[in-house]
């Protein structure tokens, strides 16, 4: 596979969030407002590609029987990292992802990549998937933050957008308009999707 | 006492881990198919979450705390409940086989929910006592519970729901979270 096609797997027709469905604890949190969802977005394709490099460097060294633990370790210490680094040089946007920033040991997406793309590839097409799996997270994350913040509170990444006569949806910015508007742009992806298979068969 | 009974239905009802905090959504979604399964995945989970929370308790007084090595909180709270999780299913194995083979591969994968690690780092940022943390994962996990029955139910009569086509499937089911998750917040006042 070249690294051209595994780059934009990720981005596109394996994202994440819309196609694959994983990581959706932080997803539905952080996506209040643009500025969160492209921080998550960093932070998490930071961890994925470093883990994704390093577990597929370990390839030979680590035993079959307990390579979920040692990718669970080595995720971990990424996410450690990140979390120190965030805290000392970005400490408001540390603050407002809070406790999602640990979690991100759990978010599903770094593990099935570990285990369905690092542990089976090289070094450099491990970096391109952790790279392209990251952002297709992240351009998720934005979409669904830009979606919520614009409704919700009539600004994107911070700027006020809609006129002043404009009524703010306080709902998108409440859980549940995190739950109602992913599924909505998951059903609105499906859509169009279907609409081009018609077409194509026509 | 009082402090107690406010953490036990904050968790339950008002912050309620799934539909409020966003713990735990990879479960909530996909082992939500038939109620009998998710009342054995709430069971677990919320065995897993209470010994969980007196775990890492015990571990962040008497290790962490001591020795300032706070930092390592997140690869040693993971690895705790890893071992935990298959300790559960050894033991599960030996005293009681029915339980085991009903729970099947809902067990191990209790280690990668997010409400379990989300628990134990809500109760190291709180501040929670021993039984405090005790009290909070316990509720916390009756919450998940209780969130995951009542979704269950409502997808089980979806399966017969006329459902435009490009909706199907999952994007329905977030709907309906939405809307479980939107009549939660109507307890936002209780306490």
């Amino acid at each position: 596979m070249s690294s051209l096609r595994v780059f934009w797997r990720g981005l596109l027709d394996e994202n994440p969030v819309f196609r694959l469905l994983l990581g959706m604890c932080p997803t539905l949190a952080v996506s209040t407002a643009a500025v969160n969802g492209l921080g998550m977005g960093l932070a998490a394709t930071a961890v994925l590609v470093a883990s994704n490099i390093l577990i597929s460097l370990m390839r030979p060294i680590i035993p079959d029987k307990i390579r979920i633990p040692c990718y669970i370790v080595v995720i971990a210490t990424f996410v450690t990292m990140v979390d120190l680094l965030m805290e000392a040089f970005v400490p408001g946007l540390h603050g407002v992802l809070g406790i999602f920033i640990p979690l991100i040991v759990v978010n599903c997406i770094i593990l099935q990549r570990a285990e369905a793309f690092a542990s089976k590839n090289g070094v450099f097409l491990s970096a391109i998937d952790g790279i392209g799996m990251g952002l297709g997270f992240t351009l998720a994350l934005i979409i669904l933050a830009s979606v919520r913040e614009v409704l919700g509170a009539g600004t994107l990444f911070g700027l006020t957008l809609m006129p002043a006569a404009f009524e703010p949806m306080k709902l998108m910015v409440s859980p549940p308009g995190a739950f109602i508007g992913l599924g909505l742009i998951i059903g609105l992806i499906n859509y169009v999707q279907n609409l081009r298979e018609v077409r194509r068969r026509a | 006492m009082p402090n107690l009974f406010v953490i036990f239905f904050g968790a339950i009802l008002i912050n309620n881990f799934v539909l409020t905090r966003f713990l735990g959504i990879c479960p909530f979604l996909g082992v939500s198919r038939k109620v009998e399964t998710a009342i054995g995945m709430s069971l677990a989970v919320i065995f897993v979450m209470t010994v969980a929370s007196l775990a890492t308790w015990t571990i962040q007084t008497y290790l962490l705390i001591p020795f300032e090595m706070l930092y390592l909180r997140t690869i040693a709270f993971i690895l705790v409940i890893a071992v935990l999780v298959q300790f559960v299913e050894m033991v599960m194995l030996k005293v009681t086989p029915t339980l085991y083979q009903a729970l099947g591969v809902y067990l191990p994968l209790i280690t990668t929910n997010c409400a379990v690690l989300g628990v134990t780092l809500i109760n190291l940022n709180e501040n929670y006592t021993l039984v405090e943390s005790l009290v909070h994962g316990f509720a916390g996990a009756v919450g998940f519970g209780l969130a995951i029955v009542i979704f269950a139910g409502i997808r089980e009569r979806l399966d017969y729901a006329p459902i435009p086509k490009a909706l199907e499937g999952f994007p329905i089911a977030l709907i309906v979270a939405g809307l479980l998750s939107m009549s939660f917040l109507g307890f936002q006042g209780l306490l």
